[in-house]
């Protein structure tokens, strides 16, 4: 049988085999997430509120998900132990991992601290849905591996400079959804909205951008309605 | 020296190594190294015991690999050579990480067998394993595993300390690891209990420190 499709006999040929008996494999590949937990990555520069957001969306979700945490500490357990204490989730759900100094290495050039701690977590909670990587605080071009994170969030904030999602790089252009956070304080860091949001729009093209402040929302709906559609 | 050998050495191979310092994280938090000129030291006393024993088993493994041997007992006799737990937890977290990078790279039923028999390798018995499947040599193996044993302490003492680049790594490239791997080579294809059994008490009681250190403060690197 020829591999690039069926003849049978009236000229064309189909991309599938309809007959029912056919035993051959299945052409298409599984869905990539196929029998393991969504992986979203959370990434951004130090003090983005990567964690705030991390601790919101277990807020969120938690009760909807069977959801679980990992944290890439820089240098103390201070993430992890924020979420431990927030008592958004189950300490037991939290695992935190080293990076050896480098973030960006732990989430895009060698995931291995990060998937064996994914893995630990779907061996320890049985069919859990989603499971959301905090990366370590970094710089604009630190983006997860696809290998790692089935999608990503890049999270930027006001105080950081209204320039921001104009210098671009691959955190700001690439992320499937930008975060613009903190916009209470926009007005007293001098940072302005408007040229932020059309910005970053200009820089993403049809990619989404969502602006929130944890202040006045603190459950983030908007990023959650966004997770929601993706699982 | 085989490809294989020179990937699985490369700091840019995906195996999880860059989280493991070796040992340097905790001697630098006790001040025992602060710069360039307490490298050599450190170094080369971990080539000629962790790095020695990484050596002698990636070989035998390699020749197991070709000659056919008793995952298990490789195993369990390098086992029984690292009484520190955190360090037999640090060397099983980076073989299995070779392991998950080595079965898309060298898929071999040799590689799963011995995967069957030890599901959580020591990294030295994986890496030999790997080099073995791909047609490299014990020595080739022996050389990937001391080179490994220094090479991540001293980027681990780049990142903790900033030191010079240049002098650290001038420093490596002083180290004799041909001696070492040539005596790890020679006994290869030996019975696994006969196999060397070099030893650092020092290395050991750090790393036992580092670990205990985690639960009170996570340090950047796993071991």
């Amino acid at each position: 049988m020829p591999a690039e499709g069926h003849g049978h006999g009236h000229g064309h040929v189909h991309p599938v085999s309809f007959d029912p008996t056919a035993t051959e494999p299945d052409h298409y590949d599984a869905a990539p997430t196929a029998g393991r937990a969504y992986r979203i990555g959370i990434g951004g520069p130090v003090g983005s509120g990567k964690t705030a957001l991390t601790a919101a969306l277990c807020r969120a979700l938690g009760d909807e998900l069977n959801l679980a945490v990992v944290t890439n500490d820089i240098y103390t357990t201070e993430d992890a132990d924020f979420l431990r204490r927030a008592g958004v989730l189950d300490p037991a759900r939290i695992e935190a991992v080293q990076t050896g100094a480098c973030p960006h290495t732990a989430i895009r050039d060698d995931i291995t601290a990060n998937l064996d701690a994914v893995e630990r977590l779907e061996e320890k909670f049985p069919g859990l849905d989603l499971v959301i990587i905090e990366s370590g605080g970094d710089n604009l071009t630190a983006v997860f591996s696809r290998g790692l994170a089935d999608s990503q969030i890049f999270v930027v904030d006001v105080a950081g400079g209204d320039k921001v999602p104009r210098k671009g790089g691959p955190g700001v252009t690439t992320a499937d959804l930008l975060v613009i956070n903190k916009i209470d304080i926009a007005r007293l860091v001098g940072a302005d909205m408007d040229v932020m949001t059309s910005d970053a729009h200009r820089m993403r093209g049809e990619l989404p951008v969502i602006t929130q402040s944890l202040v006045d929302t603190p459950d983030a709906p908007a990023v959650a309605d966004w997770v929601r559609s993706l699982l | 020296m085989d490809l294989s050998a020179l990937i699985l050495a490369d700091s840019r191979f995906p195996g999880g190594g860059h989280v493991h310092s070796g040992g340097l994280e905790e001697v630098v938090a006790r001040k025992l190294v602060t710069s360039v000129r307490d490298l050599p030291g450190f170094l080369s006393g971990r080539l000629r015991t962790a790095g020695h024993l990484a050596a002698v088993f990636a070989a035998a493994s390699a020749h197991a690999a070709v000659a056919g041997g008793n995952w298990s007992r490789l195993d369990s006799e390098l086992d029984a050579r690292t009484p520190s737990l955190a360090q037999r937890e640090a060397s099983r977290a980076q073989g299995r990480g070779t392991a998950r990078a080595g079965r898309i790279a060298w898929p071999s039923p040799v590689l799963d067998a011995l995967l069957a028999e030890t599901p959580r390798p020591h990294h030295p018995i994986v890496l030999g394993a790997l080099v073995g499947i791909a047609g490299g040599s014990p020595y080739d193996a022996a050389m990937a595993a001391a080179y490994l044993s220094v090479s991540g302490p001293a980027s681990a003492a780049v990142r903790l300390l900033g030191l010079d680049p240049f002098a650290v790594n001038a420093v490596v490239a002083r180290l004799d690891l041909a001696a070492v791997c040539a005596e790890a080579a020679a006994v290869a294809g030996d019975d696994p209990a006969a196999l060397p059994s070099p030893g650092s008490p020092a290395l050991d009681l750090f790393a036992e420190a580092h670990a205990r250190h985690h639960e009170e403060e996570v340090r950047l690197f796993a071991s």
